[in-house]
C-alpha cells in the first residue's frame, strides 16, 4: 500500500492506496502554524490498524518550504559568490551575509583567474562569527568547471551544518538563478530537516517505520534521505500534485488544460498529449527566479473561498481568503456562496450564503440571484483568461534552430480537466465559456493526494563534453572525466543515461519506472583556423514526470466513475 | 534587482543548424558561446528585457528591397527569412512602442547584399536591415532613417541600396578599404546625384582602438545625425573591429562597443559580422545588450582585456582626425552637390563590376538614374553575370513623381525581353513587384 498526502492552502488530504484501489481517504483542516500536527493527524487517520510492513511508502507534498519562503521565515544563509567579468555580482545579493570573491571561469570551463584562498578563509571566519550555519557557494560557469566551488567548499571544511554548491543544483546556465537556488536551498534546509525528521520519528514511535518520499516541484518524488542534499526541490510541489492527479485522465492525443480550483487559489497547467510541461529553466517563487526543476504551472488568487466585494462599483473576487464560505460558517461572501444561492451546492447553509451576498446585490441594485450569476461567471472568466495568457506565453517561447522554428508546435488544449473542492460546479460553465469538453477528475476532492501517491521518482542530468579540452562534466553528479578526441554524442548520451540511472536509484526510484529520455543532444564542431579542433557536446537526459507502474489496474479501481459536467 | 531604463527587446536567433559550409566563419558554432554568456549572465531574466520569437520575413518583404535573380527562392534559405524576420520583429516592437530599443542578435548577416542579388557576397544574401527598414516604412509610414554601420567591413550592400535615397542617412565606420574586403568605403563615396551627402564613409586605419572609434562617434557621427534629424536610428552592429577578430586588424573592445552603443542610443541594433566567436562575441554582445538597456556595463570585459596593450599610436590618432575633417566637409557639401547635379543633365550613369566572393560570381552593372528635380528619380539597372545571365531592373522610388513613375513603367513594359533573362519592376509607390521573363 502507498500513502499520498497533499497539504493544500485550506485542507490537507490523505489517501491510502492498495491493490484494491482507493482504500481510505481523510481530510484535515490545514493549520499553517502547526503543519507537523496536521500532517501527523492525517497520516494517523489513514493508517489506523494497518500493519506497518504492508505500507511500501508514504509520499508527502507539503507547503512547508513554500510557506517558509512566502512568509520570509528563512534561515540566515551565507553566500560566497565568484563571478569574474560580467554583470556586477552585487546585483544578485541575497541578504546580509553575501560575499563576492575573486576567481573566474570562462564559458568553456577554462580558469581565467584562480580563487584567493586567504580571501575565502576570511569570509568563512566572518560567517562563523556571525553564527551562520548554512552556506551557498556559487561561481559563474561552475556547471562547466566546478573546480572553484569545490575548492571553496574544501576551505569551508566541516565548520557549517550545510554547504550547498551551485553546480550540484542544475546543469542549466544561469548564474543569478544559481545564486538564488543555492540560497533558497540553504535557507529552507533547517526547517525541512527538522520537519521530516520529526515526522519520521513520530511515525516510528507509533510503529510506522515506513520509507518517506517527498514530492518535488517537477511532479516526481525523491526519498527523504536524498532530499536532504537539495531540499529546495520540494518548493512548489503543491501544483505538481494536482497535475499528477489528473494525468491518468488526460487524453493521449490532444492537449489538456488542468485546473485545480482550491479554496484560496486556482492552479493551472498544460499537458501536451498527457505529458506535463516543465519550466525551461526552473520555477519562480516569492520573487526568486530559480533553477529548481518545476512543472510549468500558473497560480491565481481565485478559489471557491475567495472574498467577494465591491471595488469602485465593480465586483471583485479575491485574491484574499478570509475563511470558509458563509454557507460553511464563514464571515465574508465567496463564489461558493454564490453556488449555494444558485442552488447548485447543497450541503451547507444556503440562507447564510444569501445573507452574505445580499448587501452587494442591493448596492448594485440587482437580485441576489443575478449577483450570484455574475460572481460565478466572473470567477470562470478570470480563470479562463489567466489560462489563455499562460498558453500564449508557452507558445511564444523562442527557439534557436531553423528546424524548430519552422516546426513550431503550438499548444492548444482541446479539453479541460477540473479538480479541487468546487470542481464539479465549475466544469460545466468552463465548458460553455471555452467551447471545450470539460471533465471533472474522478475523486476530484483528493486527486492531489492520489497524484502524490502515484508519482514516480524523476531526475535530470546535464552532460557537457569538450573534446578539445578533453573533458566531460556532469555537474549535478559531481562527475568529471578525461575523454579522448574521438568521444562523440553517442558516447555522451550513454554516459549521461548511466549517471542518471545511478542517481535515480539513489533517490529511491524503482528500476521498472526508469524510462529515460534524451531531451537535448547537440554537437558542434569547434573550428579554429579553418580546422576542426574538437567537438562541443551538450546532452540532457531525464526521467520524465509520470506515474509508477506498480499498480497497473489502479486507475480503473480508483476512478471507477467519472462524473460528467452537469451530472452533479 | 536589475531593471532596465526602458523596455528593451531581444531577438536571439543563433541558427544552430545552419552554415555556409562546415568550416566557414559563418557556421553553426558562431553564436554558441554568445548564447552561453547571455544565458549564464541571466540577461533574459532582467526586468525590462523581453525576448521575442523572430517572425519569418516574406518574399514580398525581400522584393521590396532587392532584385533577386532569377527569383527570391533561389538566392535564399529559410535561415535568411528568419534572420531578416528577426530584425523586422524588433522594428515592429519598437514602432508599436512595446519596447524602447531592441537588438536582433541573428545570423546570417546582410550588409554586403546589394540591390541586385545574384548570389552571396561577404557571407550575405539579403540585406536584413534594409528589409526591416523598408517594411517599417510601408507599415508605419516612417520617413527619415539613419543607419550607422559599425562592422569592420564597409557595408557596401547597404550603401548601394540607399545610394540614391536622400531620406536614408548611411554612415559606415570601418577598416580602410585599402587594407580589407570589400575594398570600398572612402569619403568621396557620398551618394548618388539626387542623394549626395547622405552616404558617409569613415575609413579608419588598422589598429584603431577605443579612443579612435569614440572620437569618430563624438566628432562626426553624432553631430551629423543630429543635423539629419532621423525618425529612427539603426545600428548595423558588426563586432569584427574587436582586437581578437581573426579576419580583421582593429583594436576595439567589448567595453568600447558598449560605450559606443550607450552614446549612439540606436532604436534598433542588428548583428552583422564578428568572427572572434569565443574571445569577443560573448562579451561584446553582453555589453551591447546592457548598454541598450541602460544598465551598468562597467564590469563587462574580455578575460584578457588590457586597455594599455591595445592603445592606438599617435599617428593613428592624427590620421583619424584628418578623416573626420574630410568627412565633415563632404557632409556640408552635400546640398550644394545635389543642386549642381540638377543643373547637370537629365540622366546620370555609372558602370561597375561587382564580385560575389562567397559564390564566385562577377557581375557587370550599368545603372541609369533620372536626375529629377521633383523626386529622387527612377532607376534602371542593366546587370549581367559572367555566367551569362542578364537582367534589367527598374526601381520607382517611394517619393516618385508622376513622370518618373510613368517612365519607369514604360521602360519595364516596352523593353525587348529577348535580350534579357528577366525584367523586374519595383514600384515602391504602390508596393508592387513585377517580373517579365
Amino acid at each position: 500500500m502507498i500513502i499520498g498526502l497533499d497539504v493544500g492552502g485550506t485542507h490537507t488530504d490523505v489517501v491510502l492506496i492498495g491493490e484494491a484501489g482507493l482504500l481510505r481517504q481523510a481530510k484535515v483542516a490545514t493549520d499553517h502554524s502547526n503543519l507537523f500536527e496536521c500532517v501527523l493527524a492525517g497520516l494517523e487517520q489513514v493508517t489506523k490498524d494497518v500493519p506497518s510492513q504492508s505500507i511500501r511508502r508514504a509520499v508527502l507534498s507539503t507547503t512547508l518550504t513554500t510557506n517558509a519562503i512566502a512568509e520570509g521565515k528563512l534561515a540566515p544563509t551565507g553566500m560566497i559568490v565568484s563571478s569574474g567579468p560580467g554583470i556586477d555580482p552585487d546585483c544578485f545579493r541575497t541578504g546580509e551575509h553575501y560575499y563576492a570573491v575573486s576567481g573566474s571561469i570562462d564559458h568553456r570551463g577554462r580558469e581565467v583567474q584562480p580563487i584567493s584562498e586567504s580571501e575565502v578563509r576570511k569570509v568563512a571566519g566572518k560567517l562563523q562569527a556571525d553564527g551562520i550555519r548554512q552556506v551557498g557557494v556559487v561561481s559563474k560557469f561552475s556547471t562547466r568547471n566546478p573546480k572553484h566551488e569545490m575548492r571553496i567548499a574544501e576551505i569551508l571544511g566541516k565548520s557549517f551544518d550545510y554547504v550547498v554548491l551551485g553546480h550540484r543544483l542544475s546543469g542549466n546556465l544561469n548564474f543569478p538563478r544559481r545564486i538564488a537556488t543555492a540560497y533558497l536551498n540553504g535557507a529552507v534546509h533547517p526547517v525541512h530537516k527538522q520537519f521530516f525528521e520529526a515526522v519520521r520519528h513520530s511515525l516510528a514511535q507509533k510503529g510506522l517505520d515506513i520509507p518517506i518520499f517527498v514530492l518535488k516541484a517537477d511532479g516526481g518524488t525523491i526519498c527523504f534521505e536524498a532530499s536532504m542534499d537539495t531540499p529546495g526541490q520540494t518548493i512548489l510541489s503543491g501544483p505538481a500534485a494536482s497535475v499528477m492527479g489528473s494525468l491518468l485522465f488526460a487524453s493521449e492525443t490532444v492537449d489538456t488544460l488542468v485546473l485545480d480550483i482550491g479554496g484560496t487559489t486556482t492552479d493551472m497547467a498544460v499537458l501536451v498529449r498527457r505529458i506535463p510541461l516543465l519550466e525551461p529553466l526552473g520555477g519562480e517563487i516569492g520573487g526568486y527566479k530559480t533553477l529548481i526543476r518545476s512543472l510549468r504551472t500558473e497560480s491565481i488568487g481565485l478559489g471557491g473561498d475567495s472574498t467577494v466585494r465591491l471595488a469602485n462599483g465593480e465586483i471583485q473576487i479575491g485574491p484574499d481568503r478570509q475563511g470558509p464560505a458563509m454557507a460553511y460558517g464563514g464571515s465574508s461572501p465567496t463564489p461558493t456562496d454564490a453556488l449555494f444561492v444558485l442552488g447548485r451546492a447543497r450541503d451547507g447553509n444556503a440562507e447564510a450564503a444569501r445573507r452574505g451576498l445580499q448587501p452587494i446585490a442591493d448596492r448594485l441594485d440587482v437580485s441576489v440571484e443575478q449577483l450570484s450569476h455574475r460572481v460565478f461567471d466572473l470567477a470562470c472568466t478570470k480563470i479562463v483568461d489567466a489560462a489563455r495568457k499562460m498558453i500564449d506565453a508557452i507558445n511564444s517561447k523562442p527557439v534557436y534552430t531553423v528546424r524548430e522554428l519552422l516546426a513550431g508546435y503550438q499548444v492548444e488544449p482541446r479539453e479541460i480537466l477540473v479538480l479541487g473542492g468546487p470542481a464539479p460546479f465549475f466544469a460545466q460553465r468552463l465548458a460553455q465559456i471555452t467551447g471545450l469538453q470539460a471533465n471533472v477528475v474522478p475523486q476530484w476532492h483528493v486527486a492531489n493526494a492520489i497524484g502524490a501517491a502515484l508519482a514516480k521518482t524523476t531526475s535530470e542530468i546535464s552532460l557537457f563534453a569538450d573534446t578539445d579540452r578533453g573533458i566531460a562534466v556532469a555537474p549535478e553528479e559531481d562527475y568529471q572525466q578525461q575523454i579522448k578526441r574521438d568521444f562523440n554524442k553517442q558516447n555522451a548520451i550513454e554516459l549521461a543515461c548511466h549517471l542518471l540511472r545511478k542517481k535515480c536509484i539513489k533517490a529511491g526510484a524503482d528500476e521498472a519506472d526508469l524510462e529515460i529520455e534524451v531531451i537535448e543532444e547537440i554537437q558542434f564542431n569547434m573550428v579554429r583556423d579553418f580546422y576542426t579542433a574538437g567537438r562541443n557536446i551538450r546532452v540532457k537526459v531525464q526521467v520524465k514526470p509520470g506515474l509508477i507502474r506498480e499498480y497497473p489496474r489502479i486507475a480503473k479501481l480508483i476512478f471507477n466513475y467519472c462524473p460528467l459536467p452537469g451530472a452533479i | 534587482m536589475l531593471k532596465t531604463k526602458g523596455k528593451t527587446g531581444l531577438v536571439f536567433f543563433p541558427a544552430f543548424d545552419w552554415a555556409i559550409s562546415p568550416t566557414h566563419p559563418e557556421r553553426e558554432e558562431r553564436l554558441l558561446y554568445t548564447q552561453d554568456q547571455v544565458f549564464e549572465e541571466g540577461i533574459l531574466d532582467i526586468d525590462g528585457i523581453i525576448e521575442f520569437k523572430p517572425e519569418l520575413a516574406t518574399h514580398e518583404d525581400i522584393r521590396r528591397v532587392h532584385f533577386c535573380v532569377p527569383d527570391v527562392q533561389n538566392v535564399i534559405t529559410e535561415s535568411h527569412l528568419i534572420s531578416a524576420g528577426g530584425a523586422k520583429t524588433i522594428g515592429i516592437q519598437v514602432l508599436e512602442k512595446n519596447i524602447e530599443r531592441g537588438f536582433a542578435l541573428v545570423r546570417p548577416p546582410g550588409h554586403h547584399a546589394m540591390r541586385v542579388v545574384h548570389g552571396a557576397r561577404g557571407f550575405c544574401n539579403i540585406n536584413i536591415e534594409a528589409v526591416m527598414i523598408e517594411y517599417l516604412r510601408k507599415a508605419y509610414g516612417i520617413g527619415r532613417v539613419a543607419i550607422v554601420d559599425t562592422d569592420c567591413h564597409h557595408g557596401d550592400g547597404t550603401q548601394d541600396i540607399y545610394w540614391h535615397d536622400p531620406d536614408t542617412l548611411y554612415i559606415s565606420v570601418h577598416q580602410d578599404g585599402r587594407t580589407l574586403y570589400p575594398g570600398s568605403g572612402f569619403p568621396f563615396e557620398m551618394g548618388g546625384p539626387t542623394a549626395a551627402g547622405t552616404t558617409i564613409n569613415l575609413p579608419l586605419p588598422p589598429r584603431t582602438s577605443e579612443e579612435g572609434f569614440l572620437y569618430v562617434l563624438d566628432n562626426a557621427i553624432l553631430p551629423i545625425i543630429s543635423e539629419f534629424k532621423p525618425d529612427l536610428v539603426v545600428n548595423s552592429a558588426g563586432q569584427d573591429n574587436h582586437y581578437s577578430d581573426p579576419i580583421t586588424n582593429m583594436n576595439f573592445s567589448a567595453h568600447g562597443y558598449a560605450e559606443l552603443t550607450s552614446r549612439l542610443r540606436p532604436h534598433i541594433a542588428v548583428l552583422e559580422g564578428g568572427y572572434s566567436i569565443e574571445g569577443a562575441l560573448p562579451y561584446v554582445n553582453t555589453g551591447i545588450i546592457m548598454a541598450l538597456a541602460g544598465l551598468d556595463y562597467g564590469n563587462v570585459h574580455e578575460p584578457d582585456y588590457q586597455p594599455e596593450k591595445i592603445r592606438q599610436g599617435k599617428d593613428i590618432t592624427r590620421h583619424i582626425e584628418k578623416v573626420v575633417a574630410e568627412v565633415l566637409r563632404v557632409w556640408k557639401e552635400g546640398p550644394e552637390v545635389r543642386e549642381k547635379n540638377l543643373r547637370g543633365g537629365k540622366f546620370a550613369h555609372r558602370d561597375r563590376n561587382i564580385f560575389y566572393d562567397t559564390d564566385q560570381i562577377l557581375e557587370s552593372q550599368s545603372e541609369t538614374i533620372r536626375v529629377c528635380p521633383r523626386c529622387s528619380g527612377y532607376l534602371a539597372i542593366d546587370s549581367e553575370t559572367d555566367g551569362g545571365r542578364r537582367i534589367l531592373a527598374v526601381h520607382i522610388p517611394r517619393n516618385a513623381c508622376d513622370e518618373c513613375r510613368d517612365e519607369g513603367y514604360k521602360l519595364y513594359d516596352s523593353t525587348d525581353i529577348s535580350r534579357y533573362n528577366r525584367i523586374f519592376l519595383q514600384d515602391r509607390l504602390s508596393d508592387q513587384y513585377l517580373t517579365r521573363s
